[in-house]
């Protein structure tokens, strides 16, 4: 799919943000294009964009985030290199934002420059089987508290709906009467689902804009 | 809808302790358990219950035992060095044979340390960590699922044995998301508490709920006394998982998410044909001894997979009266045993090496 310059993700904890977003970036940067990808979470201590570091310099995409991810200093730092998210417009920004109200405070002071250049996607990223977003009332009172501390208006929906291992097709096909009642609540559209490769096949005709993201690796997962 | 979620370790830990009827939060917030504190000042207010964040640590122990004292359930919830902080309290509650959960999500030791995961909190857990005799009974979860079903446990066996129940989890365990069925959730065992100080309504004496005695032949009975219900948790409590002990030959023994990792590394050791299970502890204290004393009479060589200096294994060399080999495979300071480290320390027990 097309894609503005800066492309912000935004969501509960837990809602799948990182892993959209290195599937984002990557997208990108297989069509030809320059992207950075940047890990602005400040709350969150484990399973990290930087877990990807490896995968993403050999892909040749840039990575910001803080020297600290993944290691024992547990302060909400961000490194300097933000600000080329914003000045540096020659190439994509994909902006991973942590995971409620305070994280995504982290935001807020690249909003002025982001709205400025007006070249923007604010995405809500959405999971119908969190506990805390189960119902699109819950889920919109979530993501105005986001958007209040973030500073700029979310632009579109993303359905990230899954049970990790236990998703099946009718579980995603369920979550598209959630989405479509938040996106009315908010008034925005409802611009990709995204899914992982065990019920991709299942879905691809049944709903429009499906993505197949692949998730990070853990050593723990059974079944490996 | 189904009744499941998709749910981190530690709200699965809320969750369940607020389906299992407690309506009493205190804590203090630390990296790699916040969430859990986080959850229960969202709810809580909503159901009618308490979240209160505490100055301390040792306050928010100390508010746990004020509850507890009035015979309802409740909860504290922390990581490693705020264990230590709580472990007056956890001495106290024992004195005062007061039923309580507390949640421990490890980080890396000692002192400060990290706030990657780590299991060297296993002897504070098991051997007391407060002073004076006495026991915790410590769950070692290895899933979301089981984060939620043994909170639920946890507080039926305090209230039952009138004890402190500990979830032993690591951060990991904390901060890893997994399905998990809430509908299971419920706590059907509620026992009165007469003992609890709710005001005698003129009818009886009053209840008193104390740690000191003034007489020291006074104290040691209640010891004794304590001890015997302590042996009737050992009888009655004991939890464990065996995974392909029919025919092992080598047995690993591990807990938590030492055991995920194990697990993985049994499954690739069996493809080359060597004959190796698991004994995953699910219950710490009380040590599961009988399976491990069963599995020696065959078993040449013990591995402990621990992410710390090797603590369990002692447990694991007692239970079996040391009459095995004996190796240790662990990572510390926040690492993890990856699979492959685990499957070379097996290949190597196969070929008959040591530690």
């Amino acid at each position: 799919m097309d894609h503005k310059r800066v492309i912000v993700l935004c969501g509960h904890y837990g809602s799948g943000k990182t892993n959209i977003a290195l599937h984002i970036a990557k997208q990108i940067k297989s069509s030809g294009c320059d992207v950075a990808i940047a890990d602005l979470d400040i709350v969150n201590p484990y399973f990290r964009t930087k877990d990807s570091a490896e995968e993403l310099k050999k892909a040749g995409i840039t990575l910001i985030c803080s020297d600290y991810a993944g290691t024992n200093v547990d302060i909400p730092a961000l490194p300097g290199e933000i600000y080329s998210l914003t000045e540096d417009r020659s190439r994509y920004a994909v902006l991973d934002i942590g995971g409620d109200e305070r994280g995504a405070l982290a935001l807020g002071r690249l909003a002025p420059e982001i709205v400025k250049e007006n070249n923007y996607e604010m995405l809500a990223v959405v999971n119908m089987c969190r506990p805390l977003t189960r119902d699109a009332a819950s889920a919109v009172s979530v993501l105005r508290e986001i958007e209040y501390a973030c500073k700029i208006p979310f632009t579109g929906i993303i359905n990230n709906t899954n049970l990790g291992r236990d998703t099946t097709p009718d579980i995603v096909t369920d979550s598209e009467k959630y989405v479509s009642e938040i996106s009315k609540i908010m008034q925005i559209p409802v611009v990709m689902t995204t899914v992982c490769e065990n019920v991709f096949d299942e879905l691809k005709n049944k709903i429009p804009n499906l993505e197949k993201i692949d998730l990070q690796k853990k050593i723990f997962e059974e079944g490996e | 809808m189904s009744d499941k979620v998709l749910m981190k370790g530690n709200e699965a830990i809320a969750e369940a302790a607020i389906c299992a009827g407690c309506r009493h939060y205190f804590g203090y917030p630390i990296t790699p358990q916040t969430e859990v504190a986080a959850y229960m000042a969202k709810k809580m207010p909503k159901i009618g219950g308490t979240f209160l964040q505490a100055e301390s640590e040792i306050a928010a122990i100390n508010m746990v035992y004020g509850v507890s004292s009035t015979g309802h359930r409740v909860m504290t919830s922390s990581s490693s060095p705020g264990i230590s902080l709580k472990s007056e309290g956890l001495s106290y509650l024992a004195g005062a044979d007061l039923p309580a959960l507390v949640v421990n999500v490890q980080r890396g030791g000692p002192g400060l340390g990290g706030i990657q995961p780590s299991q060297s909190d296993y002897f504070q857990a098991t051997r007391g960590g407060g002073h004076g005799d006495y026991h915790m009974v410590v769950f070692a979860p290895a899933s979301v699922q089981e984060m939620a079903s043994l909170t639920v446990r946890g507080f039926e066996v305090a209230d039952k044995y009138r004890v402190t129940s500990m979830i032993l989890a690591d951060g990991t365990m904390g901060q890893m998301m997994e399905p998990v069925d809430l509908s299971s959730l419920k706590s059907e065992y509620n026992p009165e508490k007469p003992w609890a100080t709710t005001g005698t309504g003129k009818k009886r004496e009053h209840n008193i709920v104390n740690s000191l005695y003034l007489k020291p032949e006074e104290l040691e009975k209640t010891n004794f006394e304590r001890y015997e219900r302590y042996k009737k948790i050992e009888e009655n409590e004991t939890l464990y998982e065996e995974y392909l002990m029919d025919d092992a030959e080598i047995c690993v023994a591990a807990f938590g998410i030492a055991a995920r990792v194990s697990k993985n590394a049994i499954n690739e050791a069996r493809k080359e044909g060597i004959k190796v299970g698991l004994i995953r502890p699910i219950t710490l204290w009380p040590f599961p001894k009988a399976p491990f004393e069963k599995a020696a009479n065959k078993v040449k060589t013990f591995i402990s997979v621990e992410l710390s200096m090797g603590q369990m294994i002692e447990d694991v060399r007692l239970s079996t009266h040391d009459k095995a080999n004996y190796m240790l495979c662990n990572r510390v300071g926040g690492m993890i045993p990856s699979p492959d480290e685990v499957l070379s320390a097996i290949r190597n027990a196969a070929k008959g090496g040591k530690n």
